[in-house]
């Protein structure tokens, strides 16, 4: 019963699920399957649906429709809305006629004339909208009813020259009913629009511009962007559009009838909020109002075809349209609230009973105070030295909270001078045999500083795991780093699934979310050597370099991966049940190493870690200042050796100086400290060790 | 202390230049307008304005709390047709209307749920609820346009009639609606808390208005308005015309509230403006029925001079496009 309850909270469908809401394929994903839904009821319901004459016919029928929601979704993803469409195509409608077959002008003249009229509707629209700040439903709803009242006008006045006109050439004949590759011609229109408007809309400058303003219109003023001239085009290009479906329907049925295009504006609204494109604007994609559209027209045309009166017909679309909009508000609104609700999978960590820290109690691990006179280096000149290194010169380099490389210099670290300025969250340092200064950068990747300051970039990606929905292509959260003896750089990435900020979270999971990844500078090439790890954090090259060995953080272990000799690509515990969080691990000058703990184990923390329903239940329902938390207010620093064995500890009890310790390095006889929130770099002297070791020698010997 | 008394003259400066406008209107109408100035005309007009102005009245309450509603029409339509029908099945007058009044009031609680509850924007959601209201009523129980009421209801038709050699009552209805309605906001709780609601909604629910109920009474009273709007309209014609709802109607309403000077940014105007704005467009509207322009025709025409009104009023009450809530 306990090891299925274990599989369910390791394999947990909340991961999946919580991965599945972050896609961004998802949001398309319920129109997609509706217009597949719909599509098959049909099929069923009504007899020879599925002819290709009668999949031709719904395609003639429903291409201007979908242009007409192609239009209505230019104006909406800019943050408007374009109630005028439905009109502006019945006049276009109607011009195209009256134009081309009554007037007897080219072909080519009038749909460049009648794509202007639409334009220019657009521009009255874009104009009161963009430059007369007014409202754009509003605006757009009374163009509506005056360009609907003209059209009526007109039609009733040329009912008779419309009633007796012929079909004209062959071109407007093939525009109405041609068909290349079994394709009706309306709907070839209709694909290369919507891949062009598509393009425009994501790849070219003022398309994007559109998608920016409705995204946030003053984010896209300081950004730059002219917000009332793309606003303007936006409404433009939905005329033109509106207008270019009114020719096609001019070709196609070769009248102008007086309910021609009536209601096509709810019917596109209606397609364009249920296709998912954010009546908020910016959000959304041209295929999604077509598929919009589709639904749309599926059942329109459908419940006709099933013998269903128009009257309930405009009822389910009116009631469609509102939960289309209840749905659409409340999800854009609620998403990030149910994807964090679902997103934290908290799994099952066993812990044994770790061993005592108790002062006096006889083991390594006993408090002592040896931190508490640490020497304070940099006080107040530095903000959360995570790891800090020594150059050959003795300098000290250490990283800094706001993305830059400080450097102190020999002999007294009184003046600080920034090293390098980078960017993101550097973590972990480390120098190559090149005295390269290689640094992980949390939400960035692998970065490296030359001695002359000069900044480039290692590596920002690694393979994919091919099984996971989410692209774990990108480095989330490189934590520690360091070079093998044939310049091949390993590091941790801590977690994939968790940005620094939200570490804690990670925390509660316990899950193996991290990994660890080999760089190669000689290829130039990364990958990814183990995965699933629990918060691998340091990460050190042994003093033989045989083997990497890494800290997994929530699991509070040592392991070692082989990488050289007779186990090469194996790995094995090399300590497990410490009694602290480990962090970095670094070489000690005598053969050992020492372990940074970030904070220590407590029972209660033991208890949650054995409880997964309990930590769903904190994260999910109390506020995270109330969350049970890993102690982190202590300062405890380890030293063990080869054999896993832990033979000392140093102790700052309480943490007053040097809390949440996530690094220490030692240096020519002193032991420098180095903690995540800290103010601070510690030094103190240790007794019994060789004053001329200086890790750079232990790596890559010589003088 | 200047800022208010300076948007208090702004005020009543729309509302008095709607007024002369009116006045130049109706001195033109009658020296160029044959048949304008006569007696029979003028209460014409009346009866003609005083719908519009009972319906303008309830969309005001809507608009001052900055909201919209264009299902005031659809709701009003459905809701008397259902009355009539009650009415001709023998039920009494009073409860039939009582029925109808309930629906009407319910189908503006159901908006303002939608509006207020489900955040939806005020206009999408009353123009999908009006499609959907019409929908339904016409496929359970109006199967055709038209609801006549049957002979035998004389008493309920006399309140279309005319009393005192002539004046309509329904003038006489919407003088008391708009007491009411005056008094309403000006006097009560409630009808302050719409300026409220309207003047700055965030403060208004920080303060601690309970804006969720606030925003459903003020469409059900919309929606409650119009239906006696609606009754007016059924007394003096006998029938329910369910197209009223895809007329043009809800915008003359709009055009009258916006023109009045009850701005659509929500918390300015009062009955006065209403009065006025329903002046104006009862006088446009008549001139032009006078002047024998096709109904098209009107609407062009009304569409421009609401394109012109909503301009200004963009002009002179503008809002925070960048802040402003989206699809209205």
């Amino acid at each position: 019963m306990k090891s299925l309850q274990r599989a369910w909270h390791r394999h947990s469908p909340q991961l999946f699920l919580g991965e599945l809401l972050e896609k961004r394929w998802m949001e398309p994903i319920i129109p997609f399957t509706l217009t597949i839904a719909v599509f098959l009821a049909f099929a069923i319901m009504i007899p020879r649906y599925l002819t290709a004459g009668s999949l031709q016919e719904l395609m003639r029928n429903f291409a201007e429709q979908g242009m007409v929601a192609v239009a209505m979704a230019f104006s909406v993803l800019s943050g408007g809305i374009d109630l005028s469409v439905g009109a502006v195509f019945a006049m276009s409608n109607f011009l195209a006629l009256y134009l081309y077959l009554i007037l007897g002008l080219p072909l080519p003249v009038t749909i460049v004339l009648v794509v202007l009229f639409g334009a220019a509707m657009g521009a009255i629209n874009g104009g009161l909208i963009a430059y007369g700040k007014t409202r754009p439903f509003l605006t757009t709803l009374v163009v509506l009813i005056i360009v609907r009242a003209a059209y009526n006008k007109v039609t009733v006045a040329f009912t008779n020259e419309l009633a007796s006109i012929d079909s004209g050439s062959s071109t407007w004949d093939f525009m109405g009913s041609g068909r290349v590759l079994g394709i009706p011609f309306n709907m070839l229109v209709l694909i290369l629009l919507a891949v062009g408007t598509h393009f425009f809309l994501t790849r070219i400058k003022p398309g994007v511009h559109i998608m920016a303003v409705g995204s946030s219109r003053k984010a896209a003023r300081h950004a730059g962007v002219n917000v009332k001239r793309v606003l303007f085009s936006a409404y433009v290009m939905s005329g033109a559009i509106a207008a270019l479906a009114g020719i096609l329907y001019a070709a196609r049925q070769s009248s102008s009838g007086t309910d021609t295009g009536v209601g096509w504006e709810i019917n596109a609204l209606a397609a364009v909020v249920l296709g998912g494109i954010s009546l908020a604007g910016g959000r959304g994609t041209i295929a999604r109002a077509v598929m919009g559209a589709a639904i749309i027209f599926m059942l329109t045309s459908g419940m006709v075809r099933l013998g269903i009166s128009g009257n309930l017909t405009t009822a389910i679309i009116g009631i469609i349209l509102l939960l289309a909009v209840g749905f659409n508000v409340k999800w854009v609104k609620n998403k990030g609230k149910v994807l964090q609700k679902v997103y934290v999978t908290p799994s099952w960590v066993d812990f044994e009973p770790p061993p005592s820290v108790e002062r006096g109690s006889g083991t390594p691990f006993a408090e002592n105070d040896r931190l508490k006179n640490a020497e304070a280096i940099a006080l107040n000149m530095i903000e959360g030295p995570e790891d800090i290194i020594l150059d050959r010169k003795d300098n000290l380099y250490t990283v800094n909270r706001n993305g830059s490389i400080i450097r102190f210099l020999a002999p007294d670290y009184t003046v600080r001078e920034e090293f390098a300025r980078i960017g993101g969250r550097p973590l972990g340092l480390a120098f190559d045999r090149d005295q390269n200064l290689l640094v992980c950068i949390a939400g960035m990747g692998v970065y490296g500083v030359k001695p002359d300051r000069s900044v480039f970039k290692v590596t920002d990606r690694t393979t994919r795991t091919r099984t996971r929905l989410k692209d774990d292509s990108r480095l989330y959260l490189a934590d520690d780093l360091d070079v093998a003896p044939d310049g091949k750089i390993y590091f941790s990435e801590a977690s994939t699934r968790y940005e620094l900020t939200d570490w804690a979270l990670d925390g509660f999971e316990g899950r193996g979310n991290g990994r660890l990844i080999c760089h190669d500078p000689k290829t130039g090439t990364t990958r990814t050597v183990l995965k699933n790890l629990t918060f691998p954090n340091g990460i050190c090259i042994s003093h033989d370099g045989q083997s990497v060995l890494w800290a997994s953080t929530w699991l509070c272990q040592i392991n070692r991966f082989w990488i050289a000799g007779p186990k090469a690509g194996t790995s094995e515990i090399l300590i497990d049940n410490l009694p602290g969080y480990c962090d970095n691990i670094n070489r000690a000058s005598d053969g050992k190493y020492w372990l940074a703990f970030v904070g220590l184990r407590t029972p209660v923390y033991d208890i949650a870690m054995r409880n997964p329903v309990f930590r769903t239940r904190m994260v999910k329902q109390i506020p995270p200042d109330e969350w049970l938390c890993p102690g982190i207010n202590y300062g405890c620093v380890v030293k063990f050796d080869d054999n896993g064995a832990v033979t000392e500890s140093l102790w700052d009890p309480g943490g007053l100086s040097h809390p949440t310790i996530t690094s220490v390095r030692e240096h020519k006889g002193y032991l420098y400290i180095g903690g995540l929130e800290n103010n601070r770099i510690g030094r103190i002297r240790l007794q019994d060790a060789d004053p001329t070791w200086e890790a750079h020698k232990s790596y890559w010997g010589g003088a | 202390m200047t800022g208010s008394s300076g948007a208090r003259g702004a005020k009543l400066t729309q509302t008095t230049a709607v007024l002369v406008m009116c006045a130049v209107l109706i001195v033109i109408f009658s020296i160029f307008l044959k048949g304008f100035l006569t007696l029979g005309n003028v209460f014409a007009l009346a009866r003609n304005i005083s719908i519009l102005g009972i319906l303008a009245l309830g969309m005001a309450v809507v608009v001052i709390g900055r909201g919209l509603d264009l299902s005031q029409v659809a709701s009003f339509a459905a809701s008397t047709a259902i009355a009539i029908i009650l009415m001709n099945s023998g039920y009494a007058t009073p409860i039939a209307l009582l029925i109808g009044f309930v629906m009407a009031f319910a189908i503006g609680i159901l908006n303002g749920f939608l509006i207020s509850v489900i955040e939806m924007p005020p206009l999408l959601t009353t123009l999908a609820s009006s499609l959907a209201v019409l929908g339904i009523v016409r496929t359970t129980a109006v199967q055709h346009y038209v609801v006549y009421l049957s002979k035998g209801h004389d008493e309920f038709l006399r309140l279309g009639g005319n009393i005192w050699g002539g004046v309509p009552i329904s003038i006489l209805i919407f003088a008391a609606t708009a007491v009411v309605v005056h008094l309403f906001l000006s006097r009560t709780v409630i009808g302050r808390f719409v300026y409220a609601h309207g003047d700055n909604p965030d403060a208004a629910r920080q303060t601690g208005l309970p804006t969720r109920p606030l925003t459903m009474i003020e469409y059900a009273l919309c929606a409650a308005i119009g239906y006696v709007g609606g009754v007016v309209m059924v007394a003096q014609t006998a029938l329910m015309h369910l197209q009223v709802a895809e007329s043009t109607i809800i915008f003359d309403v709009i055009m009258v509230v916006v023109l009045g000077g009850v701005s659509l940014v929500g918390g300015r105007g009062n009955v006065m403006s209403v009065i006025a704005g329903t002046l104006l467009i009862g006088v446009l509207l008549n001139g032009m029925t006078i002047m024998d322009m096709d109904v098209q025709t009107q609407n062009i025409v009304k569409g421009v001079v609401l394109l012109i009104a909503i301009l200004l009023d963009s002009r002179l009450h503008p809002r925070d496009e960048e802040t402003s809530k989206q699809g209205d």
